[in-house]
């Protein structure tokens, strides 16, 4: 199939949303309702001429943005860029968290995604970047929290070499347990250490970060801010992929024996990526910290972990941009659907259950996914 | 080249091997055969150092590599082509190829993958596609390459006939002589035995984790015991 048809396909689905746009009267919450209605409309006009919609619909993004991958991506940031601009602040807030979510998203796809370890305990890296940037900055007003955002990384770090050394030795379910632990660890020690975290109470009146006589305060310049170290995190994982440490990654998740037969060092291979991503993780974890200027042990439970998990999981394991798209679903999606809150947990899990039935590999898929579009077009050129 | 004392390996309870010695001469094809279980493939496994010896010493070049981990075994030049292909399905052939070669350096790199490709000029063909989206043959053929791309002075073949049609079964054991006569050395674990000992100069006969038997390939494949167990005769 022709990649003209497939932008065609696209650009379809966008003019149908643009058109729906006015008569929802600004009220985002009819968006998800809207889309729904689009893309039944969108199915039925495929039904009508060929059968084959979603599949087409699916190696269509895929296809065109593979094809046009420079102006994609420059698309997307022109919108996410210019998106203050016409929204409101509460849904500035929003996709400020998302963001966030995001960056930790991107990080957990390094070991789940690349290497194949799963980590269920996630969510601590996340809250030893939050609390290190709380401790350096408010707590004991020790540094500016430019000088405090890279310590924060490397304290989780620290913390992803010191528990990946013993634990690294174990594999599937074990080391997934192991991780929940670490979890559970870093919580409990934080609700403890008084004197440090503040206990149960947290950490209090942490600053928003300045430089010179610039503060990034307002949400708006908050979310530019997000915005830019999710792009710089989702560069460097990018790049990561195509190096040949990430081909090393893929390759020991792929078939760990023959990566070892081939020389490739598993062990050191998977702590790199644990820290790598336990770093990226601090770092957002930092950038939370300063976003609430609040943080206390409630914000890190078992419960995000298995929402970053998610969200790697729905987006498409092993994909960069799949990561990214699973954290904004997540975090935008359910604050769209407030009214239904009180079910949102049941969406939720059915949701999960249905990709595991219809989208094992997520929502864009891994890699051979993307190249057997690819393929197929190349063959049906030929 | 290579020379096995008294290698014993086992897994949990499972004794796997009960003392196997062997030895490999320079630019020689040996074959192990053995019925399932009879412990070829953990041999291979013992050398390329993917599973610990419970005791026993593995010599390559004059050098006891049985405690060295396995990138230092590769990057002395055994190269382990593992059985099942295992080929990673996600990566294009390309990569698979480069990750061969994990040890080299750039430059000798790129040379080593025009070498590797001048002899299965069919993957030159598939360099862009996913390694998943090959057919069972090609799959072997990368396997094989992907197992080259290091360089090895040794090359240890894990059952490359398995599951192939016939002709691609020839196509395999004509490369693996050709590349003898490129002077590498060989060690051929095989099932199927009179293809095996056809192009092998010298094999052994596993049996539940003992060697027991060993001569030079034409006379075994005219021994008696062998014929009867293993060639169907």
């Amino acid at each position: 199939m022709s990649g003209r048809r497939l932008t065609h396909d696209l650009f379809f689905y966008l003019g149908m949303l643009l058109i729906f746009l006015p008569f929802m009267g600004g009220k985002v919450a009819y968006l998800p309702v809207v889309f729904a209605a689009v893309w039944g409309l969108g199915r039925f006009v495929r039904f009508a001429g060929e059968n084959r919609g979603i599949v087409r619909f699916r190696e269509g993004v895929v296809t065109a943005v593979a094809e046009r991958q420079r102006l994609a991506i420059a698309l997307i940031l022109a919108v996410a860029v210019g998106l203050p601009f016409v929204s409101s602040n509460y849904l500035i807030e929003v996709l400020t968290s998302a963001l966030l979510y995001a960056i930790l998203a991107s990080a957990l796809n390094i070991t789940v995604g690349l290497t194949g370890v799963l980590v269920l305990g996630f969510i601590g890296f996340y809250a030893v970047g939050a609390y290190t940037t709380g401790i350096l900055t408010a707590k004991f007003a020790l540094c500016n929290f430019w000088v405090a955002l890279p310590l924060s990384g490397l304290a989780a770090m620290l913390c992803g070499i010191l528990l990946g050394i013993p634990a690294l030795r174990l594999k599937g379910d074990y080391l997934a347990v192991v991780t929940l632990g670490f979890g559970e660890i870093v919580r409990i020690f934080l609700t403890n250490l008084d004197r440090l975290t503040g206990g149960p109470n947290g950490i209090l009146g942490i600053k928003r970060p300045s430089l010179g006589p610039f503060t990034i305060d307002q949400p708006r310049e908050f979310y530019w801010f997000a915005l830019a170290v999710l792009a710089l995190v989702v560069l460097a994982v990018a790049r990561l992929v195509n190096s040949r440490y990430g081909r090393a990654w893929i390759a020991i998740r792929e078939n760990e024996m023959a990566a070892a037969a081939l020389g490739i060092d598993v062990f050191r291979k998977h702590l790199l990526s644990f820290s790598l991503s336990a770093f990226f993780a601090g770092i957002a974890g930092s950038l939370f910290a300063v976003k609430q200027g609040f943080i206390s042990p409630d914000s890190f439970t078992f419960y995000e972990s298995v929402l970053v998990l998610c969200m790697v999981v729905l987006g498409g394991i092993g994909n960069v941009t799949g990561a990214v798209t699973g954290a904004f679903l997540l975090i935008v999606l359910p604050e769209f659907l407030r009214e239904f809150a009180m079910y949102r947990m049941l969406v939720f899990g059915a949701v999960m259950v249905a990709f595991m039935v219809f989208r094992p590999h997520g929502l864009l898929g891994s890699r051979l996914i993307a190249r057997e579009a690819v393929d197929r077009e190349d063959a049906g050129a030929a | 080249m290579l020379r096995l004392t008294d290698v014993h390996l086992a897994y949990g309870h499972v004794h796997a091997l009960k003392g196997v010695s062997l030895a490999v001469a320079a630019g020689e094809i040996v074959t192990l055969i053995g019925a399932n279980g009879a412990g070829k493939s953990s041999t291979l496994k013992a050398i390329s150092a993917l599973h610990p010896l419970r005791s026993g010493a593995i010599e390559f070049a004059g050098e006891a590599i049985h405690a060295l981990p396995p990138h230092q075994v590769v990057a002395r030049g055994v190269s382990h082509c593992p059985e099942g292909r295992r080929i990673f399905y996600d990566l294009s052939v390309r990569e698979n190829l480069l990750m061969g070669g994990y040890l080299l350096g750039k430059k000798e790199l790129e040379e080593r993958l025009a070498a590797v490709l001048d002899l299965f000029p069919r993957l030159r063909e598939r360099l862009a596609q996913a390694g998943g989206t090959l057919s069972g043959g090609e799959q072997q053929m990368l396997a094989i390459a992907r197992a080259l791309m290091c360089n090895p002075r040794l090359l240890m073949l894990d059952e490359p006939s398995l599951g192939l049609a016939p002709l691609m079964v020839e196509k395999i054991f004509e490369t693996v002589l050709s590349l003898k006569k490129g002077g590498l050395t060989v060690l051929l674990v095989e099932q199927n035995a009179g293809a095996a000992l056809a192009v092998s100069d010298r094999a052994y006969v596993l049996e539940t984790g003992r060697v027991t038997l060993a001569g030079d390939s034409a006379s075994l494949a005219r021994d008696e015991r062998v014929v009867k167990a293993y060639l169907g005769g």
